[in-house]
């Protein structure tokens, strides 16, 4: 009998598994329909403004025409600082964790800390930085855009470190150690230099991360209409401008922000690209 | 007897001495170093300290002037200086709770296809271009929502919704209300659209770590393929997805820029979906460089700390969560 209702309900089973199946299959096509169709029109409106002055001219008026130049100069500008003053602090903080503290209490919370930071919201680090560099400065400045991209590269680094520091085999430290290498000599020579590709993927990461953010640098580095490279003044960043621009009923100034979006978005899809490349042809190794 | 060993020792340039120096020099060089990393992993959580301590100290006015009743009053009154927290929660919390129950169900579906059934031709191509969304910048999700999707929104999607709910008696009110193509549902979707790869991604992975013998086992015994999904992979993985779920509710919680575009600032509670409204995030951008006064900037902070707070205990739990799959896939 068991068998016999075993049997009746096969057909039954069999219809279940493909409606679910069927749904699976349509949730994956819608999903990655919505997010070409977001890329199709981002490089369709982008392209149309695009010209050799976006790079040359500087954000204009509404009503006249200009480029992003200062905006572009700024960004680039705040993001490089921000990720010099973050990666050593990432690395040396990520060494920590694979090289010394591994079990120890402080490296377990440390990394429980550091992945919380890895994905806390963004603006609220903007208000931080505003508390403890804006409102004591009396005003804004680009120097604390570039604190608040450090405090965002900060957490991408450690991960990304520690993770790579885990991968060196542990014979490869030993036979340092055996040649009578110290431990700091043993990371710095061997372990940094095994899993090099890995910490510079780290970093790409980190520079992607930042590039296309907006809204730590809304009250920290503001804006700038004008092409300014004074760490101490507020400085433009494309973000920023796209953000002002978007919002306003100009449509030249519209048009900019829309090229400012394809800017951002092939630099940011250029990083990535670049960190999984790095990473694939270490792993291949 | 050291005193007479001393002299022979300390003769320049002698080989036992340079030894002695270097290990010494090694020495100091080690263990400055080691204090090095250690002090980067303090500063780690230092700036933890800093944000929260930076914040509760911004937020003490307003806390001291309008106590708990901070949460529960939606009044926002620049001019009058009268202010209260509880639109900005609620456009928070409904936007999560509609952007997640969208994202979630097609989250876990890609992630399905791809483990499952997907042609293992093209699992890795799909598979990379949905981690590379992930990594787009959300101020792109935001001005594609201000001028595509809003305005398709307002012309078809919306006064069809209206039209088709009028005579259903919740869902009248809940889908209420001129067709502005802005409000608080745009920017659910929005975030759904947000989501959806970081649920995606994080799936995937969490299902690649079912024991393949597992799967095998029960497809010996005759289940089909979802009866599989269903019955091994996901029982198999649930506190891993559940990680992955609250994560993408960590970013929703936060999503800053492309909520801002798209849900029209309005600081109050309406019944309809389809009008504008706020959420914490998009009130601090908007707000805050506006703010004049101790107490309106204040207030603002506050909503940050606020906000802060929300997505930890999120984050905390999604982090406890993977955590535990780690230890499972350990054993």
């Amino acid at each position: 009998m068991s068998s016999d209702s075993a049997s009746a309900r096969y057909p039954a089973r069999r219809r279940r598994n493909a409606i679910w199946l069927g749904l699976s299959v349509a949730a994956a096509a819608i999903g990655l329909i919505g997010l070409v169709m977001i890329l199709v029109v981002l490089v369709w409106k982008g392209f149309a403004g695009l010209s050799v002055a976006v790079f040359t001219q500087n954000t204009p008026p509404p009503g006249s025409a200009g480029g992003l130049l200062n905006a572009i100069v700024g960004s680039l500008l705040m993001t490089v600082i921000g990720v010099a003053v973050g990666t050593p602090l990432g690395m040396l903080a990520g060494t920590y964790l694979a090289e010394y503290g591994k079990y120890s209490r402080l490296a377990m919370v440390v990394r429980f800390i550091n992945d919380i930071l890895l994905s806390a919201p963004s603006i609220v680090i903007g208000l931080f930085i505003y508390e403890v560099m804006v409102a004591p400065m009396g005003h804004f400045s680009a120097l604390a855009g570039a604190m608040a991209l450090a405090v965002l590269v900060v957490p991408v680094v450690v991960r990304t470190t520690e993770d790579m520091l885990n991968l060196v085999p542990n014979t490869l430290r030993e036979a340092g150690s055996a040649l009578g290498m110290p431990r700091s000599l043993v990371i710095q020579r061997i372990g940094y230099r095994a899993v090099r590709a890995g910490l510079i993927t780290g970093v790409l990461l980190a520079i992607a991360r930042v590039s296309g953010e907006t809204a730590p640098l809304l009250f920290t580095a503001l804006n700038n209409q004008f092409f300014s490279t004074n760490l101490l003044r507020p400085m433009s960043s494309l973000p920023a401008v796209i953000f002002q621009f978007a919002l306003s009923p100009y449509e030249d100034w519209q048009q900019l922000a829309w090229t400012g979006a394809l800017i951002i978005t092939l630099a940011v899809l250029a990083l990535s690209i670049a960190a999984r490349a790095l990473t694939a042809t270490t792993q291949q190794k | 007897m050291t005193e007479i060993a001393m002299p022979q020792i300390d003769a320049p340039g002698s080989k036992a001495q340079m030894r002695e120096r270097a290990i010494q020099r090694f020495a100091w060089n080690d263990g400055f170093f080691r204090l090095l990393t250690q002090g980067a992993a303090l500063a780690v959580l230092l700036i933890l300290g800093g944000v929260i301590g930076s914040l509760i100290k911004g937020s003490i006015p307003a806390f001291q002037t309008f106590g708990f009743g901070f949460f529960t009053t939606q009044i926002w009154n620049p001019v009058t200086e009268k202010f209260g927290a509880l639109a900005p929660i609620y456009g928070t919390v409904v936007t999560s709770a509609i952007a997640m129950a969208i994202a979630v169900p097609l989250g876990v579906g890609i992630a399905v296809f791809l483990t499952e059934l997907c042609p293992p031709a093209l699992r890795r191509p799909i598979g990379t271009a949905i981690e590379l969304l992930a990594g787009i910048p959300s101020i792109i999700y935001g001005i594609w929502g201000l001028f595509v999707f809003a305005p398709f929104l307002q012309t078809y999607l919306q006064p069809f919704i209206i039209e088709i709910f009028s005579n259903v008696p919740v869902l009248n009110s809940l889908f209420a209300g001129p067709p502005y193509g802005i409000g608080i549902l745009t920017a659910s979707l929005i975030l759904a659209i947000m989501v959806v790869p970081f649920v995606a991604s994080i799936s995937r992975d969490v299902f690649d770590t079912v024991p393949p013998m597992l799967k095998e086992s029960a497809y010996g015994v005759g289940c089909t393929t979802w009866e599989v999904i269903w019955n091994v992979v996901i029982p198999y993985t649930r506190v891993g997805v559940i990680g992955g779920v609250m994560l993408g509710l960590g970013r929703a919680l936060g999503e800053t820029m492309a909520v801002t575009f798209v849900i029209g600032n309005a600081h109050k509670i309406s019944g309809s979906l389809l009008a504008p409204g706020t959420t914490i995030s998009a009130s601090i951008a908007n707000e805050f460089t506006e703010a004049v006064g101790d107490l309106y900037t204040s207030s603002v902070i506050a909503l940050g700390l606020i906000l802060f707070m929300i997505t930890f205990v999120v984050l905390a739990i999604a982090r406890i969560m993977l955590m535990r799959l780690e230890v499972q896939a350990g054993r």
